[in-house]
């Protein structure tokens, strides 16, 4: 049973590592502001998702699962306002995004 | 495996600095900053875990909650000039 | 009424946090539960906005589908930035629910999803920047639109 739980752990961790070096070399790549919070966003939600998953196989239920959860759910809530922050921000400073615009823009 | 985990973690910092040093424009920087900051909370709970001392994963959530504060306050103050209200 | 559901929350993150459960603690965590409150009441932060429960009830089955959805984007947007064929487009959608909460909502959503960002609300629309044309049709589809609207449950 616990050779079960350590399989499931290393699959979760092998993803998660995999999510966040994907994502820090899409911080360095991609070409400009708006395109790198992507990244930054692929780092907050694939990474932290399934490192916590994977440490919740290891502890079972006790109070250390719940303060896991609780790291989840503050990440999940404030990681969005962060990257929106900072996209507002540059637009307001006139920074305008590379590529194509359809419609009409704010 | 947790050891594994916190190579990653290392490796994704490493290159988080990079950008931290090449970026253009502020916002980079606070961004880049930002994620350094979500790594090294996934890094304090591994380095919990794999010492076997889970009572680090306080500490964890304080990191959270102080680095969301702290991109917002560096935002502020870099968009208004001050972080007070109106007057 | 709403005070109290705020209270029993955070008493209960209490008892989650702390681990120890000797009189003591327990006391001093409901004299500190009841001044967050007192305060929360003064600054009128209680109010539909500060604690939405009319989410509760459809929440679970509206996160669960989030976060197929993150998982899907997550792995388009390790593809992109693998294979380097960026073609970042901006435009905008119109959002159809009718509180602010709802908005807000939606606008996270679209922002928690790796490959979409919105970057401008004016009112009820949003400008939104997309990593490639995949993305901006997934948002343009309105799916996401119709699922935050039924979750407000205005309609």
């Amino acid at each position: 049973m616990v050779l079960i739980f350590d399989i499931f752990t290393g699959i979760c961790f092998f993803i998660g590592s995999l999510s966040i070096i994907i994502g820090a070399c899409g911080l360095i790549k991609l070409p400009d502001v708006f395109s790198r919070i992507h990244a930054a966003g692929m780092i907050d939600t694939g990474g932290t998702a399934f490192f916590i998953l994977g440490m919740v196989f290891q502890t079972g239920w006790s109070l250390v699962t719940v303060k896991l959860i609780l790291i989840g759910v503050f990440i999940f809530f404030t990681s969005p306002v962060t990257s929106h922050v900072t996209a507002n921000l540059a637009r307001q400073k006139d920074i305008v995004p590379v590529g194509k615009k359809i419609g009409k823009i704010l | 495996m947790f050891l594994a985990g916190l190579i990653a973690c290392a490796i994704t910092g490493i290159l988080i600095l990079i950008r931290i040093i090449l970026g253009k424009t502020t916002f980079d920087r606070v961004l880049a900053v930002n994620s350094l900051g979500t790594v090294i909370v996934i890094g304090i709970s591994l380095h919990g875990f794999y010492s076997n001392r889970p009572e680090f994963l306080d500490i964890a959530i304080v990191y959270a909650l102080i680095n969301f504060i702290g991109t917002v306050a560096v935002l502020k103050i870099f968009s208004t000039g001050s972080l007070g209200g109106d007057n | 009424m709403k005070s109290l559901i705020l209270f029993f929350i955070l008493l209960c993150l209490w008892l989650l946090m702390s681990g120890y459960y000797s009189i003591l603690l327990i006391s001093l965590g409901i004299i500190s539960c009841a001044f967050c409150v007192l305060v929360a009441n003064r600054g009128k932060l209680i109010d539909d906005e500060g604690l939405p429960i009319f989410f509760i009830p459809r929440l679970l089955n509206y996160l669960i589908w989030l976060f197929k959805e993150i998982l899907k984007s997550n792995l388009s947007t390790a593809k992109v930035i693998i294979n380097g064929k960026v073609e970042p487009e901006t435009f905008t959608v119109k959002a159809s629910q009718v509180t602010e909460v709802a908005k807000v909502t939606y606008a996270n959503s679209i922002t928690l999803t790796p490959g979409t960002v919105t970057t401008k609300m004016h009112k009820d629309v949003f400008e939104v920047h997309a990593l490639n044309a995949d993305f901006g049709n997934d948002i343009r589809t309105n799916e996401m639109d119709r699922k935050v609207t039924w979750l407000e449950g205005k309609k």
